[in-house]
């Protein structure tokens, strides 16, 4: 999923302080379950601003939505009845909702709410941790499963550095080496020879430096 | 110059606080009126939109009230209900409210003296800090209609 965290609020007011009604939009994927912008976030940050504007003597009407997936057209458009209220849009979602909405409603302000982090997965409640980078030709069948393109603090292709100590990254004894965790796991799997193979090294074309990247599927594309 | 009386939400849970007010009731233990209870099947049930909006819409003060560590009927409802409170409490800091507005307590069924206690002291505690600054301006606003809306 793609994880995020909410901005500080005072950020979030610098925006919108001379609004007075704002359309606070959340989203039901990875926002929601990584506890950043779905629907209780979105509530929690509206009473968290609605306190804020009070507090200072201000008022605000906030309208609470949260959508099914701020990153599609479709549910987007949910927004339109109230779109024309709102003397501003604040969005909970990745960026890649905050786009949408900004992509649909041209002439609407709208402003992110959380800051979106890196595609990762549950390391256990409450704990998200960074898992792949998208790089666009995925090296997992060679590493055994594990990234380290996402998970060494280096991007080797074939780590470990020197810095490896224990089984940690010399970047942090908080952070794994991910070349270790690879080479224990092709030997638990019994193809430590593939250890041997060099991984040559990586066209970073299909990552980002071949600019912004479109997947087209002729088939569905209208 | 009119006394400041609090108004305090309690949210005390089934299997304890809740008993144990009762009983605090029954041993005609004395604790401030100011006090209004609701009562939940869990400390853990309680959200933390809960705690946030009993400030918002003008509690001055509010309490969780759960079991004692390690008697929690459902296991661990008042461990996460405590984690719950210090989160809310960060969130009131950065929006400048008290975070002392906001407390964990815990008590087991049979404390209706501990639970009178806690009342009297958590409602001078919040005497002491005043009123809530956000109902103070709702007051002072004239109070326009809640505008905050779920879809
Ligand atoms: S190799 Fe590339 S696509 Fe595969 S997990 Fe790592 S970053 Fe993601
Ligand atoms: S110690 Fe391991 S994870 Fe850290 S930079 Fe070196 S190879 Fe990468």
């Amino acid at each position: 999923m793609i994880t995020a965290e909410r901005k500080p609020l005072a950020e979030i007011i610098d925006y919108i302080d001379n609004c007075r009604r704002i359309l606070l939009v959340g989203c039901n994927e990875c926002v929601t379950v990584c506890a950043a912008g779905g629907r209780k976030e979105v509530a929690m940050l509206a009473s968290a601003m609605q306190m804020d504007f009070m507090k200072r003597g201000k008022t605000v009407d906030i309208r609470e939505m949260t959508l099914e997936r701020q990153c599609e057209p479709e549910y987007v458009e949910e927004l339109a009845p109230f779109i024309d209220q709102a003397d501003a849009v604040v969005s909970m979602a990745c960026g890649c909702g905050v786009q949408e909405v900004v992509r649909r409603f041209r002439g609407k302000r709208v402003y992110p709410a959380v800051n979106t982090s890196f595609m990762g997965a549950a390391e256990r409640p409450g704990v998200w941790a960074e898992r792949c980078h998208g790089c666009g030709n995925c090296l997992l069948g060679l590493t055994g499963g594990i990234c380290p393109i996402a998970r060494c603090s280096k991007r080797l292709m074939n780590g470990p550095c020197g810095g490896s100590s224990k089984g940690k990254c010399e970047v942090s004894t908080e952070i794994d080496c991910v070349w270790q965790l690879i080479w224990d796991r092709l030997k638990e799997l019994g193809i430590e020879d593939r250890y041997e193979e060099i991984i040559l090294a990586k066209d970073w074309r299909t990552e980002r430096g071949g600019g912004p990247r479109k997947i087209v599927r002729e088939d569905l594309a209208q | 110059m009119e006394t400041f009386e609090p108004v305090i939400v309690a949210f005390c849970c089934h299997y304890c606080a809740y008993t144990a007010a009762d009983m605090a009731g029954t041993m005609r233990l004395d604790y401030p009126a100011n006090v209004k209870i609701v009562r939940v099947p869990c400390s853990g049930k309680v959200d933390p939109i809960h705690m946030m909006k009993a400030l918002e819409l003008g509690a001055d003060g509010v309490l969780v009230a759960g079991c004692l560590e390690g008697d929690c009927h459902f296991k661990t409802g008042n461990v996460k209900a405590a984690r719950r409170v210090t989160y809310v409490q960060t969130q009131l800091e950065e929006i400048g409210v008290e975070p002392q507005r906001l407390a964990m307590v815990t008590m087991s069924a049979g404390m209706g003296t501990r639970f009178a206690a806690i009342a009297n002291e958590f409602t001078e505690q919040i005497r002491k800090l005043g009123p809530n600054p956000v109902a103070a301006a709702r007051k002072a606003q004239a109070a326009p209609a809640p505008v905050a809306q779920v879809n």
